[in-house]
């Protein structure tokens, strides 16, 4: 019985070793420790044994049992992670292939801009408001001193629907109808679209949009609008950019500046961007007039103010080094996915 | 206005390179759009003399000169000029030098080369070689070379000289863009004080006076002035035994750079005068001026003047122009032209100098009806200073005695009705200081305004303003001169302490989602005109009653003559440019506006926001853009009703839904009617949506509640159903949520058409999620829902396959 135990433990531990599949592993467990099996079958004929033979045999038995049953563990472990392993092989992927994408749409390269500079005046404590773009001459340039017979007026240069109605040309009428609508403090932006008579080419364009800004409380300074626009141009371009104020004239400011950056390509150098100045023409700005305070009801001796107009077009195509006005309004979809 | 820095330098010091003059004249309010030196491109030209000359051996037309230009030894140039001496003064170019083209007016450099064999080492220069004509050289033959011998400067002229010095052709036009209400700064005069206060350092204007030959105006001419509203000041003056000439050189080179040709003595000293002093003045010929009367007056209805602009008709005037008659008839247009005799000719002896003060709107309306907006017509329009005329008048007369070209009778006529009396201000330096959030001394100050021509009364604290200054009324006017003089950037920077508070409004937040809602959807942001032709209407077969829109009185082309009323046109051009770029599919939208007219065009249209979606592509249907609807609503918390529409001519009449809220229609959504798309000549599919934003943003549920997790099971049905094909999914939906009790869900996940259902019939199948939220539902209870829900769809003619 003691050699039948050894003849099995060995032709079994012989057979798992060369055995290669899950399979014949099963039928091999079951053929030995099955309850048909071979062991199982030796084991049954323990009751002939004699009472010292008994314990011997038992404890031999077991042992094989046992090794048999870790060879088998052992070899279903080892098939098990090799069967793995040929199946991560089959399924490996080339990496370098496209990712299955759902394109998300794209804002267009005006309006990122623009929340560019929501952003900024928001922080600043601005409110962003709105109006009509077809608006009353009274809101457009009667009341920003802009008289019958300025050149701004006319019909040249300004899109008329009746003498008195017209498509604003700059969006100062929203401040207007802020003004007379709201008592101060006010600070307000106010962007939209504007219009004036210019035939469409590469830097022209009938419509366009402005952001323009308006500060109106007690003891509001000039200097106070050049700290307001040095903030601006940090944000918007860091805080290396510098600024000049160079004096300007518009019917509804006074005193009137223009706002130059420092080329930011050539540092101030000259460039075909800056035109060889070094500066870069970006925005007009000065303190309200006070007839323009007076017109909406603002006693201007007790409240000053500011503001400042920006044209989005420009920042957006220097930004973006974008050389033809009309790709922006031509919405090409190679021209927008791009931003 | 473009200046001679030679004159300027007549008045004020400002010999600093040219560099720091324009940069800080644009810095202290004059801005320099750009200079450049009067001599262009004219290099390395100088004073030659011929000293000796002999013809070319090989050559009827070549001479071979030697000519000393001051470098010792003479140089050989070979010349087909004929009209070279021995002894002739000459400009040269040498080697490496520049003059201009005379053919082509380009750029032409001159080598040290050889002609038949002769060496030359520089080129003879005609005058137009140094582009400038017979005007400047009136003694010089067209043809040939420019021989200086009878220059009257001939005498300052040494061989070796630069030719451009000799001959004033160094001098630098800077060109200002002066702003409106700055005419002042119109004028040398007026640009020198801006100098003399920008660079510190004095104007030296001295008023101008004139000797006079005797005589009594008031014997020569008489002046009526008929209108004096429109004419506040006039003044007149005579020249006898006038001399037509040319002008001596200054003042041709100093009208030159400041862009002005000369013509003749007389004609030159009122453009000089004007660029001066920036005060229009007209000369007449007294001979034209009919019994030594002048009158200024309306013109009458009817009459007609024939312009000193050569080959046009003669202009009808109307009466609310304002003429320059003589006993008879209008001789010239006040402030704006005179008439074909009023100009100064070869033959004339005697002249009549015109100094006025024209009122600025009437000659604007003038200048505008006539078309003729002249130099003199642009400045009375801004503004002219009736005190200048004076000035300017006597400046005129003294520059004719300075000529020695006329005896100047000796007094003037005068008519002034200006009353102007000289303009004081308060001046508060501290309040400046406030103002600009400076800290700028009193002394300061007042040695701006000082240099800026301003008297300052230390008893009063007021300033009296220089009568040219038409634009300084109030005291901020004042805080801008001594700012821009200070120096803007020498102005302290400060952050405004806001008492404003800002805040983002309920609907600015609702169309930020709106966007964001789109660019999941891959949705790219356009961007379109608001203006279109009314033939896009056509185009895309709107209703008529839906076409009255705003229209542009002068647009700049039928193209955009009419404000939209509809954004579908707008993106169909864009998606139409897409498909025509050979782009191969497209998700757009745009928030944009469109314009409703009131019934009377003297009220504001209503102007409405809305979202315009438009798709094309091989992947994109109906069911596509629905879909972008549907996430667009079910984002906002929209209940929105989708209910086909078969009218809309823009549209797929099987393809197409009107979306509405409540009974309130928000928009259409659609595929676009293959005619349509044929308009534009694309056979591609094209779907197009639009959402009125403001009943969207009024139905919108952002408030959101959280519902907590079901505790308990939920069961799930599958209907099969056959119905009639033309049953709209959305009623089945509508009654199984009506019929059944505790449905969570309900979805179509079949339809089937063809084999096993019957001709005009369809299967739809739906799935129906039902669960308590209280206890688990029982199976029987479920049943029993579906039984329910069967029943109501066997009474809408849906029954279980």
């Amino acid at each position: 019985m003691k050699e039948q135990l050894q003849n099995i433990k060995e032709t079994t531990l012989a057979e798992i070793a060369g055995i290669s599949d899950a399979k014949a592993l099963e039928d091999l467990r079951v053929k030995v420790l099955g309850k048909k099996g071979e062991l199982t079958a030796i084991l049954k004929q323990m009751g002939g044994l004699s009472a010292e033979e008994r314990p011997v045999i038992g404890q031999l038995a077991n042992e094989v049992r046992t090794e048999i049953e870790k060879a088998l563990s052992d070899k279903q472990t080892a098939l098990k992670s090799a069967q793995l392993a040929q199946q991560l092989k089959s399924e490996s992927v080339d990496v370098t292939m496209p990712g299955t994408r759902f394109e998300a749409g794209k804002r267009h390269p005006l309006n990122i801009v623009l929340e560019d500079l929501k952003s900024i005046f928001r922080g600043m404590g601005y409110t962003v408001v709105d109006g009509p773009e077809v608006e009353e001459t009274k809101y457009v340039f009667d009341m920003l001193n802009t008289d019958e017979g300025h050149p701004a007026r006319d019909p040249q240069d300004t899109f008329y629907i009746t003498e008195k109605i017209l498509l604003r040309t700059q969006t100062s009428s929203v401040q207007i109808r802020t003004m007379l609508k709201e008592k101060p403090p006010i600070a307000i932006i106010s962007p939209g679209r504007v219009y004036r008579s210019d035939a469409v080419d590469a830097t022209h364009s009938p419509i366009f949009h402005q952001c323009e800004g308006l500060v109106i409380d007690k003891k509001v300074r000039f200097s106070d609008l050049k700290g307001t626009l040095e903030i601006w141009a940090k944000r918007l371009y860091g805080e290396d950019i510098k600024l000049r104020f160079r004096p300007h004239h518009f019917p509804y400011t006074e005193p009137s500046a223009e706002v130059d950056l420092q080329c930011f390509k050539c540092g101030g150098t000259g460039c075909p961007l800056c035109k060889g100045e070094g500066w870069i023409e970006m925005l007009g700005s000065g303190m309200v007039h006070p007839q323009v305070l007076i017109n909406c009801g603002i006693d201007p001796e007790e409240y000053s103010g500011f503001a400042f107009g920006i044209g989005l077009e420009r920042i957006a195509m220097m930004r973006y080094n974008i050389d033809d006005m009309r790709l922006l309004y031509e919405n090409d979809s190679r021209f927008l996915t791009q931003f | 206005m473009n200046l001679s820095m030679k004159w300027l330098n007549d008045y004020v010091k400002a010999d600093m390179p040219i560099k720091d003059f324009v940069a800080d004249m644009t810095m202290s309010g004059s801005k320099v759009e750009t200079f450049e030196y009067t001599k262009g491109p004219v290099d390395k030209v100088v004073v030659g003399k011929v000293v000796a000359i002999r013809k070319h051996e090989d050559s009827e037309k070549l001479w071979i000169c030697q000519v000393d230009v001051g470098q010792g030894e003479p140089i050989q140039i070979v010349t087909a000029a004929q009209n070279v001496f021995e002894g002739a003064f000459i400009p040269v170019v040498l080697d490496g030098g520049t003059v201009i083209d005379r053919h082509n007016h380009t750029t032409m450099k001159i080598k040290k080369g050889k002609l038949r064999g002769e060496v030359s080492c520089g080129m003879f220069c005609s005058f137009d070689e140094l582009g400038m004509d017979n005007s400047d050289f009136p003694y010089s033959s067209p043809d040939g070379v420019l021989v200086l011998n009878d220059d009257p400067d001939f005498d300052k002229m040494k061989v070796g000289d630069d030719v451009c010095k000799a001959v004033g052709l160094d001098d630098i036009s800077v060109e200002f863009e002066i702003t409106n209400n700055r005419p002042d700064c119109l004028s040398v005069i007026g640009l020198a004080r801006e100098a003399s206060a920008t660079f510190n350092t004095p104007l030296n204007v001295e008023t101008p006076s004139f000797k006079g030959c005797g005589g009594d105006i008031n014997a020569e001419l008489s002046v009526s002035v008929e209108n004096t509203k429109l004419c506040s000041r006039y003044m007149a003056a005579k020249v006898k035994n006038v001399k037509i000439g040319p002008s001596p050189r200054w003042m041709v080179e100093r009208l030159r750079a400041c862009g002005v040709r000369s013509i003749n003595n007389y004609v030159d000293i009122t453009n000089f005068v004007m660029l001066e002093y920036g005060h229009p003045m007209h000369a007449f010929d007294a001979r034209y001026i009919k019994d030594n009367k002048i009158v200024v007056r309306n013109a009458k209805n009817g009459e007609t003047l024939k312009l000193l602009d050569e080959g046009k008709e003669p202009i009808s005037l109307s009466e609310e122009m304002l003429v320059i008659c003589d006993a008879e008839k209008p001789v010239a247009v006040a402030g704006v032209m005179g008439g074909e005799h009023s100009g100064i000719w070869d033959d004339t002896t005697e002249v009549i100098f015109e100094s006025a003060c024209f009122d600025g709107v009437s000659v604007r309306r003038t200048a505008k009806k006539i078309g003729e907006r002249t130099e003199a017509s642009s400045r009375f329009e801004k503004g002219i200073d009736p005190i200048n005329a004076k000035d300017a008048l006597y400046r005129a007369l003294q520059l004719v005695e300075m000529l020695g070209c006329g005896e100047v009778v000796s007094n003037v006529i005068d008519v002034d009705n200006s009353n102007k009396v000289p303009h004081k201000l308060k001046h508060d330096w501290k309040w400046v200081n406030e103002f600009l959030g400076s800290d700028i001394s009193e002394e300061e100050q007042i040695g701006i305004l000082e240099r800026l021509g301003y008297i300052y009364d230390r008893s009063t604290n007021e300033i009296t303003v220089p009568s040219v200054r038409i634009d300084m009324e109030l005291p901020c006017d004042i805080a801008e001169e001594i700012a821009r003089i200070y120096g803007y950037n020498n102005i302290p920077s400060t952050v405004p302490a806001l008492s404003s508070q800002a805040k983002i409004t309920a609907e600015q937040k609702f169309e930020d989602k709106l966007i964001n809602i789109m660019l999941t959807q891959g949705c790219l942001e356009t961007m379109t005109f608001s203006f279109i032709s009314p033939k896009w209407y056509e185009k895309i077969r709107l209703a008529e009653d839906k076409r009255r829109s705003v229209v542009l009185t002068n647009p700049l082309g039928e193209d955009t003559s009419v404000m939209r009323t509809t954004m579908i046109p707008s993106m169909m051009d864009l998606i139409v440019r897409n498909i025509n770029n050979r782009n191969m599919a497209g998700r757009f939208f745009e928030i944009g506006r469109e314009y409703y007219p009131e019934a009377s065009v003297n009220d504001l249209p209503v102007e409405k926001d809305v979202l315009c979606v438009g798709l094309y592509g091989a992947d994109e249907n109906f069911f596509t853009i629905k879909g972008i609807a549907e996430e667009l609503f079910a984002k906002t918390g929209l209940k929105v009703k989708f209910a086909k529409c078969e009218d809309d001519a823009t549209f797929h009449p099987g393809r197409c839904a009107v979306m509405t809220i409540g009974d309130t229609e928000i928009g259409k959504i659609g595929e676009i009617h293959p005619e349509v798309a044929a308009n534009y000549g694309v056979k591609e599919r094209i779907y197009i949506a639009t959402f009125a934003i403001e009943p969207m943003f009024k139905g919108a549920q952002l408030d959101v509640k959280y519902k907590s997790l079901p505790k308990f099971p939920a069961i799930s049905r599958d209907l099969s159903l056959v119905c009639d094909k033309e049953l709209a999914s959305g009623d089945i939906i509508e009654t199984i949520e009506k019929a059944a009790k505790n449905l969570e869900q309900v979805t179509l996940f079949d339809l089937y058409e063809g084999a096993g259902v019957p001709e005009g019939k369809k299967s739809v199948s739906y799935k129906l999620v039902l669960r308590r939220a209280d206890k688990t539902m029982e199976t029987e209870e479920a049943d029993k829902i579906v039984e329910k829900v069967l029943k109501a769809l066997s009474e809408i003619g849906a029954v279980l396959r």
